[in-house]
C-alpha cells in the first residue's frame, strides 16, 4: 500500500511536469499544426533565466524574491522567443508542419549552443527558495515541498488557461481558430494575430515550466531533450488542442512510468511506456479527445 | 519477360543515367583507392555507410512522405547485431576462460545470455542486420499506418522508438554494453581490421553494397510500386479510393529504409570499429534526416550525396571550430528546409535549366519547363 502511494505521488509529479511542458505545445500544435522542437529550449531559457536572476541580479541573499520574479520574467522571456520565431520562420511555413519541425530542430540547435557559449557547457545548480525547503509525510508518503510546488502550479497555470479560453474575448477567438481555421477568418477573426497571441502564451508557459525545472537538479543546455519527445506524446494521447486531453494523456504516462519504473526498472520502463502508446493508437488513432470533422484529413 | 518489364521500364535518360552511374561506380572504385590515403578511404567507407541509410531515407521520406526520424533504431539493430557476431567470434578465440565479450566480464555476466547464442553463427548474424529492422519496422509500421496515424504524429512516434531504443540499450549494461557500447573489434569474417590492406578490402565492399543498394532503390522508385508510393505520399485518400491499400505500400518503404539502415549498421561496426547509444538517440537520428534534406529529398543519388557531404564537412569543420559546428548545422536545417526545400538537387537542376534556356535562347523561345512542387 505504501508502495502504491509513493507510486502514485511520484507518477503525479512526474505528470505535473509533463503536462507544464505539453500544455504549450498542445496549443501550438493543435491550433497551427506546428511542431515546433525548439519548446524544449524555451524550457532551457527559462531555467536559465531563473540562474540568471538568482546568482548575477539578486544574489544569493535574495533567493526567494529571485525565484518568485523568475516566474513571470521566465514566461516573458518564453513568450518573446516564441514570438521572434513565429515572426522570422514558423510564419512562413505554414502547410508543411514536417518542414517545421525540422526548421525548429535547427533552431532548437542553435539556442543549445548559444546558452553553452553564454552559460558553459556543465549544468548549473539553482537553489531553491527555503520556504520550499523539506516536506511533509502523509500516510507514509515522503513529499517534498518543491514537488508539492510544481503540481500547484500547474493547477493554477490549468485554471489561468481555462479562464482565457472560456471567459476572454481573445480566448473565444482563439477556440475558433482551431475548431476550424477559415470559418473563423471569414467570421472576421484576424487569424495571424490569433497565432502570434497563441504563441506568445505556448511559448511563455515553456518558460515557465523552466522555472519549475530549477527545482528538480541541477540545469543544463540541453535539458529540454529531455522533455520535449515526452511531451510530444502527451499531446498525441492526448488529441490536438485538447486541455482536457492533454490532462489526462499526462497524468496516466506519468503513473504508467512510475508503476512500470517500479515493477521493471527506469529503461525497461521507457520501452513498455512506448509500446502501450502503440497499443493506445490501435483503439483511439486522433488521441482521447477527437474533435470531430467532416473533412478527410 | 513481364515482370523484367515492369521492373525496368524503359525510361527516358536510361543512358544518361548508366553513363552516370558508372563515373560515380569508377570513381568510387578506381579513383577513390587511387588516391585517397588508408585515413581518409576509412572515413569514406565511413559516409558511404551513412548514405545507406540516406537511401532508405529518400525512399520512405522524399518519395513515401513519411518522416523517419528514429532511424538510428535500425541503424542501431543492425549494427549490434552485427557487432555481437564479431564480439563472440573474438571470445570464442580465447585461449581459455568463460569466452564471453571483455564487457560482460566487466559487468558480472557469468553464461553467455539467450538473447547472444543464436549470433554465434555468421549466417544468422547477417540475416539479422536487415531481417531484424525489417521486421520490427513492418510490425510497428503497420500498428501505426493501418490506423492511419500520419504526418507530424508518425514523426514523433518514430523518434520515439529510438529514444526508447536508446535508453533500454544503456540500462541492460550486461546485454548491451551500456553506454560505451560494443568496441575493441578486431576482426570481420577474416579480415584483420587493424591491418591497412584489409582496410581497403573493407572499403571496397562497402563501395560495392552502397552501389547495388542504390540501383535496388531506384528500380523500387521507378517501378509501378514507386508510382503508388508517390500517390501515398501526396494523396493518401485518393490512393485508397482507387483500390489501393496504402498501409501496405507505406510499411513496404518503412521496412525497406530500415533493412537499408540495418545493413548500414551492420558496415559502420567493422569500418568505424564501435557501435553505441551515442550513435542512435534521437539527436543523431534526426541528423541523418538533414543529409536526405540538403542532398534532395526527392533524388536519392543526390540524398547520398547529401551524407557525404555532411559526413565530410562535419569531419572538417568540427574539428577545426567546434562550437562553429552546431551553429553550421542547425543554420543548414533551417535554411534548407525552409528556403530551399529541394536541397541540392532542385540548385543543380535550376542550373541546368538556366544554362539550357542560355544556350536555346538565340535557336528559339522555348516554354521554360513546369516546375514540380515538392510536397511536405
Amino acid at each position: 500500500m505504501e508502495v502504491f502511494l509513493s507510486q502514485l505521488f511520484i507518477g503525479l509529479s512526474v505528470a505535473s511536469m509533463l503536462l507544464l511542458v505539453a500544455l504549450g505545445l498542445t496549443f501550438t500544435f493543435g491550433q497551427m499544426n506546428v511542431i515546433n522542437m525548439a519548446h524544449g529550449e524555451f524550457v532551457m531559457a527559462g531555467a536559465y533565466t531563473t540562474y540568471v536572476l538568482q546568482t548575477s541580479v539578486f544574489g544569493t541573499g535574495a533567493v526567494t524574491l529571485a525565484f518568485g520574479l523568475s516566474l513571470p520574467l521566465a514566461f516573458l522571456v518564453g513568450g518573446v522567443l516564441g514570438l521572434i520565431l513565429e515572426f522570422t520562420l514558423i510564419r512562413r511555413l505554414h502547410g508543411r508542419p514536417l518542414d517545421t519541425l525540422l526548421v525548429t530542430w535547427g533552431v532548437s540547435l542553435m539556442l543549445q549552443q548559444l546558452a553553452r557559449d553564454i552559460f558553459g557547457a556543465p549544468n548549473v545548480q539553482v537553489k531553491a527558495p527555503s520556504f520550499l525547503e523539506g516536506g511533509i509525510t502523509v500516510a507514509g508518503v515522503s513529499m517534498p515541498y518543491t514537488r508539492l510546488f510544481i503540481i500547484g502550479l500547474v493547477v493554477v497555470a490549468l485554471l489561468a488557461i481555462w479562464f482565457y479560453l472560456s471567459k476572454l474575448p481573445a480566448g473565444r477567438r482563439m477556440r475558433a481558430v482551431v475548431q476550424n481555421r477559415d470559418l473563423a477568418a471569414a467570421s472576421g477573426v484576424r487569424t495571424p494575430h490569433v497565432d502570434r497571441l497563441t504563441f506568445f502564451i505556448g511559448s511563455g508557459l515553456a518558460g515557465v515550466a523552466g522555472v519549475a525545472v530549477t527545482l528538480l537538479g541541477s540545469i543544463g543546455p540541453t535539458l529540454g531533450t529531455n522533455y520535449i519527445i515526452d511531451a510530444f506524446l502527451v499531446v498525441i494521447v492526448g488529441g490536438l488542442g485538447q486541455l482536457r486531453g492533454a490532462i489526462v494523456a499526462a497524468i496516466a504516462l506519468g503513473l504508467a512510468n512510475a508503476y512500470l519504473e517500479y515493477w521493471t526498472d527506469a529503461s525497461l520502463a521507457k520501452a513498455a511506456v512506448f509500446a502501450l502508446i502503440v497499443v493506445f493508437l490501435q483503439f483511439r488513432p486522433q488521441g482521447l479527445v477527437v474533435t470531430r470533422r467532416r473533412g478527410l484529413a | 519477360m513481364a515482370t523484367m518489364a515492369k521492373l525496368f521500364p524503359a525510361g527516358s535518360g536510361r543512358g544518361a543515367f548508366l553513363v552516370r552511374f558508372t563515373l560515380a561506380a569508377a570513381a568510387l572504385l578506381l579513383v577513390a583507392p587511387a588516391l585517397l590515403n588508408d585515413f581518409r578511404l576509412n572515413l569514406l567507407a565511413r559516409y558511404l555507410c551513412l548514405a545507406i541509410i540516406a537511401v532508405g531515407i529518400g525512399l520512405a521520406w522524399g518519395q513515401g512522405g513519411m518522416l523517419v526520424l528514429g532511424q538510428g533504431l535500425f541503424f542501431g539493430l543492425g549494427g549490434y547485431a552485427m557487432g555481437m557476431h564479431m564480439k563472440l567470434e573474438e571470445a570464442a578465440a580465447l585461449p581459455s576462460g568463460p569466452q564471453l565479450p571483455d564487457f560482460m566480464t566487466w559487468s558480472g555476466v557469468e553464461s553467455l545470455p539467450w538473447l547472444w547464442v543464436p549470433f554465434r553463427s555468421a549466417a544468422f548474424a547477417i540475416a539479422a542486420c536487415v531481417l531484424v529492422p525489417m521486421i520490427v519496422a513492418a510490425v510497428l509500421g503497420t500498428l501505426i499506418f493501418r490506423q492511419r496515424v500520419r504526418g507530424a504524429y508518425f514523426a514523433i512516434l518514430s523518434q520515439a522508438m529510438a529514444a526508447a531504443f536508446v535508453i533500454v540499450l544503456i540500462g541492460q549494461q550486461g546485454l548491451t554494453g551500456g553506454t560505451n557500447g560494443l568496441t575493441n573489434f578486431r576482426s570481420f569474417f577474416g579480415l584483420q581490421l587493424s591491418n591497412p590492406d584489409d582496410k581497403r578490402l573493407l572499403y571496397l565492399f562497402v563501395a560495392v553494397v552502397f552501389l547495388a543498394v542504390f540501383l535496388i532503390a531506384r528500380q523500387l522508385v521507378r517501378s509501378r510500386y514507386g508510382k503508388v508510393l508517390v500517390a501515398c505520399r501526396d494523396a493518401e485518400d485518393r490512393v485508397r479510393f482507387l483500390g489501393y491499400d496504402p498501409t501496405r505500400v507505406k510499411v513496404l518503404a518503412y521496412a525497406g529504409a530500415a533493412g537499408m539502415a540495418g545493413l548500414a549498421g551492420a558496415l559502420y561496426v567493422p569500418v568505424v570499429g564501435i557501435m553505441s547509444p551515442a550513435l542512435l538517440g534521437i539527436v543523431p537520428s534526426i541528423e541523418m534526416v538533414i543529409w536526405v534534406a540538403l542532398g534532395g529529398r526527392t533524388v536519392l543519388a543526390w540524398a547520398a550525396a547529401g551524407a557525404i557531404i555532411v559526413g565530410w564537412a562535419r569531419t572538417d569543420l568540427s574539428e577545426r571550430f567546434p562550437s562553429g559546428w552546431l551553429y553550421a548545422q542547425g543554420a543548414l536545417f533551417i535554411i534548407v528546409i525552409a528556403f530551399a526545400p529541394k536541397g541540392l538537387a532542385g540548385v543543380s537542376e535550376e542550373l541546368q535549366r538556366r544554362v539550357r534556356s542560355l544556350l536555346s535562347r538565340r535557336r528559339s523561345e522555348t516554354p521554360a519547363p513546369e516546375r514540380v512542387k515538392v510536397a511536405a
